[in-house]
């Protein structure tokens, strides 16, 4: 007995070392996201998608080395975001660590990136707290952030006039940081902040949490949530004439969201976004080759992660390694320029390129399913993200 | 912090309409667990099939509401029957615990063909024109569906009440409930009653979610959402009870609403707080017999 049991320990720990011998002849992209909730459709199972179509469109390999995508559904937990991340790394030989949808998942993998020494990319996560209080030598915030969102859109909200502003904040890292971000605009732009509501993430019902915004007479209506939970509160904001007295402005809103619930009940909304399939030729053919696959136009997110796959790809092939610190080296060196957006990593990690403030359409207006998004503002990626001035992270001193 | 009367009116009404999906749907659960035993884990699938038939009648079918308020109950109870028929039969000998991992497996096959056709997003819906405007009351503006919702679960929960505690049927029902050998013995085709109660259950989850479509965004998740808290209803209710169930799912919506008014941060766990509280002082829930 007791011999058997060593033995398999041994067969084990050898099977282990295989692994970690294994690994260095394998690139391996571990994306764990939410693939079965609220923000599934955003990023989820075609984010993985988009990734493989950047992996493929590289040819499988770089520097000889064959090219591997594992994914995981985090379910929205921290921990088990953290642990399938510290699993891949210690067990699978993980070069490049994807994290998906939801901060406190994003927070908590940054992490064990950190402490394992793995390259971090993050998209589809907001809380700018990634690349500012808790930023890391190894996270690439690519994407947007929450920062972004609120500059975008909260100062085009209070440059129309509309000043006195209540929050309808979703409860956890996200919610919170994006509800932070948008305040600080909006006081520093001469309005005010009249109140707040924290709601539990993934709601259902929102009339009780509406009512309480109706009653506190802002003029505007801002939702410090997303997907699923934006859905929700745009149509029951609907259902109860909330939009009749007050603006809504959706702080975080997704293509998928507003083809949920259709222009007529979202007509006229503006948001800021980081892309939209739309934009120009190359966006409308990468739109194109992903709706053959998916029947669904991506969002920016998925189409961020294609992009940020290609960047990392690059990298890994002009390093000439999986060594995250020499990758993160040549991330940090080379300037981003392909269909999703133009611009480079900065010290502190964060991806700047310019973001769009656009309006939904009127279904008038609107010549083809998911036409829905017309270009307001382009606004400029050194001052829609964190200005050197307002940082507190130790890397970009 | 002080909150006004009407703030407060409004928040009772809207934990009402919240109150009458639990209601509805814990009312199902007691109904079938009193009868087969079984812990129906496919009730919240069952609610979300309701629904997104609705919506697929009015959308492939240009079938409408009115229609799908009859027609989804009954589609869903034919497929209660195959499923009480040629799944459940096979299990009501053994441990609660098959019957809750069975139905449980089915629930996850349904939400998953359904999330992996239409996404996780839903699908919009709208009110039924006769009910689409709101009237203003005063302290709130209530939109006519919100009250429809609230009158017609009403009389769907005390009919069935009525109809298993009043009638000649459901004697029987009770009957069979205490002690099937007996009941068979005066030549009541037993095997039936289980079959058709089980259906009934299922219509009931499914007119809920005929109820819920133009409320809730249509989507694969919308009864997973809810079934977790519809469970917890029950078993505050008391297990098998059919008045508890109405009028526990009704006293937690309201409870429900006035968290989200005092701390919102814990309006999604107050009724499991609650929960915890009524199982250590009254084990067998609020309305059930200690047995």
């Amino acid at each position: 007995m007791k011999k058997t049991f060593v033995l398999s320990g041994l067969s084990l720990a050898m099977a282990l070392a295989a692994g970690a011998v294994q690994a260095q002849d394998k690139v391996k992209i571990g994306f764990i996201t939410d693939m079965s909730s609220l923000y599934a459709d955003v990023e989820g199972k075609n984010g993985a998608l988009a990734i493989q179509m950047a992996i493929d469109d590289f040819g499988g390999k770089v520097n000889g080395m064959p090219i591997e995508l594992l994914q995981a559904d985090h379910q929205n937990k921290a921990d088990i975001a953290a642990s399938k991340a510290r699993e891949w790394i210690d067990t699978q030989g993980l070069t490049m660590l994807f994290g998906g949808t939801s901060s406190g998942t994003a927070l908590a993998m940054a992490k064990v990136a950190q402490e394992k020494k793995r390259v971090f990319v993050v998209n589809g996560a907001g809380s700018s707290a990634l690349t500012n209080e808790q930023c890391s030598p190894y996270t690439v915030h690519y994407a947007y952030d929450t920062v972004a969102l609120a500059k975008g859109t909260g100062s085009a909200v209070i440059a129309r006039g509309d000043k006195s502003w209540y929050f309808l904040t979703a409860d956890y890292a996200f919610g919170q940081a994006l509800e932070a971000d948008a305040s600080k605009v909006v006081k520093e732009k001469g309005g005010t902040v009249v109140g707040s509501v924290k709601h539990p993430l993934n709601t259902s019902d929102f009339s009780s949490f509406l009512l309480q915004a109706q009653n506190s007479k802002a003029q505007v209506l801002a939702l410090a949530n997303a997907g699923g939970d934006t859905i929700n509160s745009i149509k029951a904001a609907k259902e109860f004439g909330i939009t009749k007295t007050m603006k809504m402005v959706g702080l975080l809103v997704f293509v998928t969201d507003v083809h949920s619930l259709g222009l007529k009940n979202t007509e006229g909304l503006l948001l800021t976004t980081s892309w939209d399939w739309n934009l120009d030729d190359k966006t409308r053919a990468f739109g194109k080759r992903f709706f053959e696959k998916t029947k669904r136009m991506p969002t920016d997110i998925q189409a961020a992660d294609y992009s940020a796959t290609m960047t990392y790809l690059k990298a890994v092939q002009s390093a000439k390694t999986v060594d995250a610190d020499k990758v993160m080296e040549a991330l940090k060196k080379t300037p981003v320029d392909d269909f999703y957006a133009k611009g480079s990593i900065r010290a502190d990690g964060r991806f700047v390129h310019d973001m769009y403030l656009v309006q939904v359409k009127s279904p008038a207006e609107s010549k083809q399913p998911w036409d829905y998004y017309k270009v307001v503002q382009k606004l400029k990626g050194e001052e829609v993200f964190t200005t050197k001035a307002e940082s507190k992270c130790a890397l970009w001193k | 912090m002080t909150i006004s009367l009407p703030a407060l009116l409004s928040q009772l009404l809207l934990g009402l309409v919240n109150g009458s999906f639990y209601a509805i749907l814990s009312l199902g659960l007691a109904v079938i667990f009193g009868l087969l035993n079984v812990i129906n884990f496919a009730h919240g699938a069952l609610f979300m099939l309701g629904a997104v038939l609705t919506w697929m009648a009015m959308e492939y079918l240009g079938v409408n509401y009115w229609v799908m308020l009859i027609a989804a109950p009954i589609v869903i109870g034919i497929f209660g029957v195959l499923i009480e028929r040629l799944l459940l039969r096979w299990i009501y000998k053994l441990d609660h615990l098959y019957g809750l991992l069975l139905t449980l497996g089915l629930t996850l096959l349904i939400e998953g063909v359904f999330r992996s056709v239409y996404g996780v997003s839903g699908l919009p819906y709208d009110a039924p024109d006769a009910l689409s405007s709101s009237t203003d009351l005063g302290f709130m503006v209530l939109p006519n569906y919100r009250a429809w919702v609230v009158v017609a679960s009403l009389v769907i929960c005390f009919a069935t009440w009525f109809v298993i505690e009043k009638t000649r049927l459901g004697a029987y029902l009770r009957a069979g409930t205490e002690n099937p050998r007996l009941v068979e013995a005066f030549g009541v085709n037993v095997p039936l009653m289980i079959t058709l109660t089980y259906a009934f259950g299922c219509a009931l989850a499914a007119f809920a979610g005929v109820l819920a479509a133009p409320v809730m965004q249509v989507s694969p998740l919308m009864g997973q959402n809810l079934i977790i808290v519809v469970f917890a209803v029950v078993v505050i209710g008391g297990m098998g009870s059919i008045m508890g169930a109405i009028l526990t799912g009704l006293g937690l919506g309201v409870i429900e609403g006035f968290t989200k008014v005092f701390y919102p941060e814990a309006s999604s766990t107050v009724v499991f707080v609650i929960m915890v509280i009524v199982l250590l002082i009254r084990p067998a829930g609020l309305f059930g017999k200690e047995k």
